[in-house]
């Protein structure tokens, strides 16, 4: 970790506890160092996590990159904040997003998943390390602000052996099997770690073939490529889609991620008890997104993300379809879907409150003609 | 006919390691590169020690020299410019068991990844740096790098470097904790082979800078020594790189200089009249941060248990 608010909370909390664990929190003398450190830890063998915010995002770029490139699985953390820039370092935002799916040189895919509630932000860094690991691919786990310096009672997990990292491999490898033998159904390969004897291989964020050799020629290239994009599809194969709050069809359908789950549903469920037609729907994986949206989606009169980002003002008319910015979860949901989904965001620098939401339920209902 | 016993089959044979066990397809430097030598060097010494190859990771940055890892029939990370060196120290922090070498060059150490270096140096985890200085960036077509000389043309520069060059061996002198700081030279096998010796067997960051020659880019950057070995300055100690009567003959010009003070390499590693070579300084008791990042890491699965039902009971209510 290098010091970031409000990232930091995270790292004070390990380095008190993590010894008794058998861990360690390493203060590095930069993000990029920070990143680079945990990529050395993971490549020989160790499970490693990088905590952070997004200018530090920024800064870890390239290297995020080198770990989808070479495939070394890492876990990081973006506990999100109101940016561009400096921006606000206190305040929270969801406004990492895009940076995170499309902020990297060439093609570049990872898991990204975000908890809405303090019981998800706990169960979520299992699943995290064990989809890296997995999928040899870094996992980014988006919480934010508000999940940062929240507080929530949750049920006492029943600790299980099966969560902690397993030992290092240092058995034999098997010499038929190349460093990155690419399954060509899922993209998935299993990684040789220093310490096996025959595994010795040479990682490198160059453009390489299955035996982990530098490869200009184009199909290599275009094999690799296909083959670390494959592994989000293979994901998204296991997921289920989203459950629904409220009736699976109807006359709006508000979908939200992160920390503003309780808002909305309380939004959702003031404007039902008014007899609103509308239903709300959280997404946990925003890269792959879960299965069944579009389907989902259909069902609705009009589908509209509620976000703590920017997007323009669907009713200044200065914006037309041709020009209009939408909020980030929406930008990825119409590109996927083809459905016609609005936005509506905001970036006050606090969490947005159930009242604001069912105030835009109640305008976007009347806009359908819907009834109450 | 020698019948097979079949616990044979399961029996670990002693290994006896040659050079070709640590050769890895044809070097792409171009002909008279001073990295040939250093990976000769390296592989000699890889089997002088009998490195197990599965146990020896090269890790590089970008440049001619990080191309490295490539010709090593062992374990290697080709990395991103400037930052091989937070990636070994990530590797070392819980890996005790492995042999560690960093290769890097003068553009990627001493410039894009001048943060870390000295950090690397300050942290002094167990491994060897060897820094690749032919004074140029080769790989992208000879630009300026911070210790290429002032005047001395380059494409960046094509009337000549503006200002005088970093010296990497008093930037690594003044920083906290630095545990080996030597200087060698690519033309000299074997001081160079007792220096990467000296530097592996040194329970710290070893910090070798080998001046190389880049035959295409700066072919006359080190003539002068070559020409005349007397502009080279041998320091030599029984602390010092192991001086043999060979290279005594070549380097007539050497003087006795005690490791152990800093004060003293300071001052030679300043000097401008002759390049000094051998070891500037070494402090064996300096900390060591891996010790410390190293502590708990064969925790057992039933104490971490242990240790996180009780953190999460310090929550219950």
């Amino acid at each position: 970790m290098y010091p970031i608010t409000p990232a930091t909370s995270v790292t004070h909390y390990m380095a008190s506890v993590f010894k008794d664990v058998g861990g360690f929190v390493h203060q590095a003398e930069d993000e990029i160092a920070a990143i680079g450190f945990a990529i050395g830890a993971s490549y020989a063998g160790k499970t490693a996590l990088t905590v952070t915010s997004g200018p530090g995002i920024a800064l870890k770029t390239e290297m995020i990159g080198l770990a989808v490139m070479a495939e070394v699985p890492l876990v990081v953390v973006d506990v999100q904040r109101g940016g561009p820039s400096t921006g606000l370092p206190t305040k929270v935002e969801q406004a990492d997003l895009l940076a995170i799916l499309y902020g990297a040189a060439g093609d570049a895919p990872k898991i990204i998943i975000a908890p809405a509630t303090i019981e998800e932000c706990f169960h979520f860094m299992i699943s995290a390390r064990k989809l890296a690991e997995q999928y040899r691919c870094p996992v980014f786990v988006l919480t934010d602000a508000n999940l940062a310096t929240g507080v929530q009672p949750f049920p006492k997990p029943q600790l299980k052996e099966e969560w902690l990292s397993p030992p290092i491999d240092q058995s034999r490898w098997d010499t038929n099997v190349k460093p990155y033998d690419w399954d060509p159904e899922t993209g998935v390969s299993p990684r040789p770690i220093p310490g096996q004897k025959n595994g010795n291989y040479v990682l490198t964020g160059l453009a390489h073939n299955s035996s982990s050799k530098v490869a200009y020629e184009s199909e290599a290239n275009q094999n690799a490529t296909a083959m670390r994009s494959r592994k989000l599809a293979t994901l998204q194969k296991s997921l289920k889609p989203p459950s629904i709050n409220g009736d699976e069809s109807g006359d709006l359908l508000i979908v939200g991620w992160g920390s503003t789950l309780g808002a909305i549903e309380e939004a959702v469920e003031t404007a039902r008890a008014e007899g609103t037609s509308v239903s709300s729907v959280h997404l946990k994986f925003l890269s792959p997104l879960e299965p069944g949206l579009e389907e989902i989606f259909k069902k609705f009169k009009q589908v509209i993300t509620v976000e703590i980002n920017y997007s323009d003002d669907m009713n200044d008319p200065m914006y037309n379809r041709g020009n209009m910015r939408h909020a980030q979860l929406a930008t990825i949901l119409r590109s996927l879907t083809l459905v016609d989904i609005k936005s509506w965001s905001r970036v006050p620098g606090f969490p947005l409150q159930p009242e604001m939401i069912h105030q835009v339920i109640n305008d976007e209902v009347a806009k359908l003609g819907g009834t109450k | 006919m020698i019948g097979l016993k079949c616990d044979w089959l399961l029996e670990e044979k002693p290994r006896h390691f040659v050079t070709e066990d640590y050769q890895a397809g044809v070097p792409r430097w171009c002909p008279g590169c001073g990295d040939h030598a250093i990976l000769t060097s390296i592989q000699k010494l890889c089997k002088a020690e009998q490195f197990a190859p599965e146990e020896t990771v090269f890790v590089s940055g970008i440049g001619c020299s990080s191309r490295f890892p490539h010709y090593m029939k062992t374990y290697g990370f080709h990395s991103l410019h400037g930052r091989a060196l937070p990636i070994a120290c990530g590797i070392r922090s819980r890996r005790p068991d492995l042999n560690l070498f960093v290769v890097t060059g003068d553009g990627d150490c001493t410039s894009i990844g001048a943060g870390h270096w000295m950090h690397a140096i300050r942290y002094n985890m167990k491994m060897v740096v060897l820094l690749f200085d032919n004074q140029i960036y080769g790989l992208t077509k000879m630009q300026t790098s911070p210790t290429t000389p002032a005047g001395a043309y380059s494409n960046t520069h094509p009337n000549g470097a503006w200002i005088e060059p970093l010296n990497p061996i008093s930037v690594v002198l003044g920083i906290t904790n630095a545990s080996f700081v030597a200087t060698t030279v690519d033309w000299n096998p074997p001081h160079l082979y007792e220096t990467i010796k000296a530097a592996y067997q040194h329970d710290g960051l070893s910090f070798v800078r080998i001046v190389q020659r880049c035959p295409h880019f700066t072919p006359n950057y080190f003539t002068n020594y070559m020409d005349d070995p007397s502009k080279v300055l041998m320091m030599s100690h029984e602390d010092g790189i192991p001086t043999t009567d060979t290279m005594k003959r070549y380097f007539k010009n050497s003087t006795v200089h005690d490791p152990s003070d800093l004060n003293m390499a300071r001052e030679f590693a300043s000097k401008t009249d002759v390049m000094p070579i051998g070891l500037f300084y070494k402090n064996t008791n300096a900390q060591k941060y891996h010790e410390f990042s190293s502590v708990g890491m064969n925790t057992t699965n039933e104490a971490k248990l242990e240790a996180l039902e009780k953190e999460l009971g310090r929550f219950s209510i």
